[in-house]
């Protein structure tokens, strides 16, 4: 019998999971070059822990720890910046529209074809505070259960619940003046 | 009986099919006469389908998968790239105990349902290559149901949803978590939908989506059966299919 090596259990139960982690870190980093460099970090991380991962939800095992060097990098970001007079708060609004319009910017082709309300709706969604974004994508787009996002978030069921509540009241204000403009 | 306040609260989870069946009956209640909550229902639904039809889902590149690949030992891990300078050793701690603590979440997690998520999409996929979809090709649920009996030592729910676009196309035995199985056939359009049935002593538990190797998973508990569909359909698909299921079995 030929026993896997840990490389080789890494790459069939861990690898496979990398357009998930590419898809949550482009929507936490807002943008697909600080995404690479997060999910490359994360994977290596990954790797280190996996003799101690025995769970078998290996994709939500793999987001926490997208997740958390996410924040790690954003936090040293965050310093950074505070030297620079571009103090973003993790919950202000008006710095994330503007770094989220330069995300999308960044993508001229996707940014061709997308239609009207998608472009509305992709900035709106760079405009909503990290904490409902991150809860908003896991469930929309990942398709986590509450349990899963509770336990990558490390927060209770309840809470997950109520702010995937608030985020999509947040989304729809933002939407609603865009869609009387036009 | 719930509140106002109370089914307000709990409308997101409603919305998402997240809660226990007799919460979600409550809520059901409550909405039926309550004008505010049916609007904030309605809300909570047309953001989310909005949102999962139009967000862009970014795919990884393809060079990331190699340069990911080639950046793990047999050479030692090296400390990130040009941007990952931060790794100070604080930093390190921080990151080091928070992942400890999130491990120590995942090994509190049933294995037993990945297990068997795993050996669903596997039975799944085994239907499709053989062509070996059905054991008894009918798209009457009376013929169907009786072909199990004297097969399995319980009687599986079999309905049709042909009206409503998802025919019925037969039937098979199936073996999962080490015990023979309904395997239920169903079609929308091209798509093959196996949904396996099998008696359960747990509690009702309400469905559970989840997307495993490119499928879309639908679990849940009903009184006293087991239910698990699987398919390559959109997860909104596969979700509209569960209800319908759901509320046929109940009639
Ligand atoms: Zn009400």
């Amino acid at each position: 019998m030929i026993v896997p090596t840990k490389k080789q259990r890494f790459q069939t139960n861990v690898l496979p999971h990398l357009n998930s982690a590419f898809n949550l870190a482009c929507w936490l980093t807002r943008s697909r070059q600080d995404a690479e460099d997060v999910v490359q970090e994360a994977y290596l991380r990954a790797f280190k822990f996996f003799d101690g991962f025995h769970g078998d939800d290996s994709r939500a095992w793999l987001l926490t720890i997208v997740r958390n060097t996410f924040y790690t990098w954003y936090q040293e970001q965050q310093k950074q910046r505070q030297e620079t007079a571009f103090d973003e708060d993790m919950h202000d609004f008006s710095g994330v529209g503007v770094a989220g319009m330069a995300f999308a910017d960044n993508n001229p082709e996707t940014l061709l074809m997308q239609k009207d309300s998608e472009r509305q709706l992709q900035q709106a969604l760079h405009a909503l505070p990290l904490e409902f974004r991150e809860v908003m994508v896991m469930r929309e787009l990942e398709e986590l259960s509450y349990k899963q996002i509770a336990a990558i978030v490390g927060i209770p069921i309840g809470t997950v619940m109520s702010r995937l509540g608030r985020g999509r009241k947040l989304l729809a204000a933002i939407l609603a003046p865009a869609r009387q403009e036009a | 009986m719930m509140d106002h306040q109370e089914t307000l609260e709990l409308l997101p989870a409603f919305a998402d099919q997240e809660l226990g069946i007799v919460e979600a009956q409550e809520v059901q209640r409550h909405l039926d006469s309550c004008a505010d909550c049916q609007r904030e229902y309605a809300a909570q639904r047309i953001v989310s389908a909005r949102f999962k039809k139009e967000a862009v889902y970014f795919d990884a590149p393809p060079h990331l998968a190699h340069r990911i690949s080639s950046a793990l030992p047999p050479e030692p891990v090296r400390a990130g790239s040009r941007r990952f300078s931060w790794m100070s050793l604080g930093g390190a701690l921080a990151a080091g105990l928070a992942l400890v603590w999130s491990l120590g979440l995942y090994l509190n997690l049933p294995s037993d349902q990945e297990r068997l998520t795993d050996e669903v999409v596997a039975s799944h996929v085994r239907s499709l290559q053989v062509d070996h979809l059905s054991d008894v090709v009918s798209s009457d649920q009376h013929t169907v149901k009786p072909w199990f009996n004297g097969k399995l030592d319980f009687s599986p729910p079999v309905v049709d949803l042909a009206p409503q676009g998802f025919p019925l196309v037969g039937g098979r035995l199936d073996y999962l978590a080490g015990r023979p199985v309904a395997a239920l056939v169903y079609r929308r359009a091209k798509h093959p939908i196996n949904l396996y049935i099998w008696p359960s002593n747990e509690r009702d538990a309400a469905p559970q989506l989840q997307n495993h190797q490119g499928y879309h998973l639908v679990r849940w508990t009903w009184d006293g059966m087991n239910y698990w569909t699987v398919s390559d359909l959109a997860a909104n698909e596969l979700d509209n299919f569960v209800g319908l299921v759901r509320s046929t079995v109940r009639q």
